[in-house]
């Protein structure tokens, strides 16, 4: 490896600062004591806002709505889009190109054009203004990218595995499970931590179909943080970190499968 | 091995496999499509219970509506200089994390933190610095007191930043899965040959990463023409309706006003926008693909 030059270290800074400069700057505020904001600096620091927003408000709650909407999001995706997948990679029917083409073209639409039938629909049903409602709509963007983060997994995996399994009196599906599906465990992961992350920050449809505050998600919860008379600054800081600051460390810490996966859907074929 | 028999039962399989996401698909996307199309062909107001077919109506008051035009324009704005900027900064940045120095894996780690975040948590957070009283934005600019948000001019550009700060690191990843498709073989030639890093990166990694930046251009414009998230929590619009989206401007018409016919009318404009701009990127990529 050779020593950086003084040009490289000073892009590094320079990177770091404008990417992580901002989440720095909430935290500080997120121990900022109520009522010293207008100070250029706070004389101590205090988990006040923490307890505020923990205890004080139902944010609790709204992050364990969250959860559950982001778990069954991704149970859902996973679980039809890795049968769906394994098809598209290794078997031969017609209309896989259609179906991958069609599946990425659903994750181009803009969310907006289908927030008026899905709300007649889910008020129909009587799903409007649930948890599991809101988990059903999410699939419109979280099963295309399923879809094509998992059919890129099947595809890397030896075509002889699955004919292996078939000369062994294995059908396709038994194929798939007993062989191919464990070994694309890595695969389905990466799908996970992707499709949780969607879930979870996803916003206008949880905007738009729920009402009661206590089924809020996250987001919604964040962005109708508002007081009366004044923004307690303090308190969103201290709530923004709270429901990021897992989405940070699982980021961090799966950094290389979140790349390999937001490039596999993205950028093969 | 595989007799007819056989590849019969293979292709029943796999249409088994797939048809659950067939069906899914089918019923949260291509048939809410369908739905509002049909619903943008009325007048139909949901608290009055009001509903009739008028046909064409809706589109066109459309195209006489000053306020669909102006978002219209905003939201091509907002497209344009967002995903430039994106690009701009994101090739240095991939360059960056394409070299090997100490620190390398902290960093591509670090530049994810703002992809992670939710966008409404980083609008949240940045109208928190562009707060015109005590945000950092004015506290780092001694003697200036904007209102970043409320005034018209800067606040889309404030938007803008905000986009950029939070997409920068994905466009920077397409564009170093391009770089790393690159033959390290070339620069070497290059340097026999006594060409400069410049002229290197103008002649070898350009028009080599130009499929990566089209594909990068095509993932990020479609996204930032619907933008919604950050500017709801930004402005809701404001001020003065300057930085009002066509999402922003058909999620009111919708669900402030109501007028389920029109707020249809102005999803299925803005889907059509989409579709339009999709088939030019993928025109020019297909092309891409086939010049090599």
């Amino acid at each position: 490896m050779k020593r950086p030059g003084l040009g490289t270290a000073l892009a590094v800074v320079a990177f770091l600062t404008f990417f992580l400069g901002p989440f720095g700057w909430q935290v500080l505020t997120s121990l900022w004591p109520d009522g010293e904001l207008t100070r250029p600096w706070p004389s101590h620091l205090t988990l006040e806002n923490y307890a505020s927003v923990l205890w004080g408000r139902p944010f609790l709650r709204v992050v364990l709505n969250s959860l559950l909407v982001a778990a069954l999001t991704t149970v859902f995706c996973l679980s039809m889009g890795a049968a769906a997948a394994f098809a598209l990679a290794k078997l031969e029917f017609r209309g896989r190109g259609l179906l991958l083409s069609a599946a990425l073209a659903v994750s181009m639409f803009p969310p907006i054009a289908t927030v008026s039938p899905l709300y007649l629909i889910l008020r129909a049903v009587g799903l409007r203004d649930s948890l599991v409602g809101l988990a059903l709509p999410y699939a419109t963007f979280a099963l295309p990218l399923t879809l094509w983060v998992l059919t890129s997994f099947f595809r890397q995996l030896p075509d002889e595995l699955y004919r292996a399994a078939r000369v062994d009196g294995c059908t396709p599906f038994q194929a798939f499970r007993r062989v191919l599906l464990p070994l694309a465990a890595p695969g389905l992961a990466t799908t996970a931590i992707l499709v949780f992350i969607f879930a979870w920050n996803e916003f206008l449809y949880a905007l738009t179909f729920l009402s009661t505050p206590e089924k809020r998600t996250v987001p919604v919860a964040i962005s109708l943080f508002a007081s009366e008379y004044r923004e307690p600054w303090g308190e969103i800081a201290a709530a923004s970190v709270v429901a990021t600051l897992p989405l940070v460390v699982l980021t961090v810490l799966f950094q290389r499968r979140i790349v390999s996966g937001l490039t596999a859907g993205a950028v093969k074929e | 091995m595989s007799t007819g028999g056989s590849l019969e039962r293979e292709r029943r399989q796999a249409y088994l496999l797939v048809a659950p996401a067939v069906l899914v698909l089918a019923g949260v996307a291509l048939y809410p499509i369908l739905a509002a199309i049909w619903l943008s062909l009325h007048r139909f107001i949901l608290v009055f219970g009001e509903r009739r077919f008028t046909g064409l109506d809706n589109y066109a008051f459309l195209l006489s509506d000053a306020r669909f035009w102006a978002a219209l324009g905003n939201t091509a704005y907002f497209t344009a200089v967002a995903v430039t900027v994106e690009l701009l900064l994101a090739v240095p940045l991939a360059l960056l994390l394409n070299r090997a120095f100490p620190g390398r894996g902290l960093l591509r780690a670090s530049v994810l933190v703002p992809w992670a975040i939710p966008t409404v948590v980083s609008a949240r957070l940045w109208a928190w610095m562009f707060n015109p009283e005590y945000g950092l934005i004015n506290r780092l600019l001694p003697g200036n007191d904007i209102n970043w948000l409320g005034a018209p001019g800067y606040a889309l550009h404030a938007a803008i930043l905000v986009d950029v700060w939070k997409t920068t690191p994905f466009v920077a990843l397409l564009v170093l899965a391009g770089l790393q498709g690159i033959s390290e073989d070339l620069y070497k030639a290059a340097r026999v040959d006594g060409a400069s890093a410049w002229r290197a990166f103008r002649s070898i990694t350009l028009p080599l990463l130009k499929p990566a930046l089209l594909l990068a251009v095509l993932f990020r414009s479609l996204d930032a023409f619907r933008v919604f998230d950050a500017i709801y929590v930004l402005t809701e619009g404001g001020p003065a309706n300057t930085t009002e989206t066509l999402s922003i401007y058909a999620y009111k018409t919708l669900m402030r006003s109501g007028d389920f016919g029109y707020g249809s009318a102005l999803s299925v404009a803005t889907f059509l926008c989409v579709v339009v701009l999709a088939a030019v990127w993928l025109k020019l990529l297909g092309r891409e693909e086939g010049a090599r």
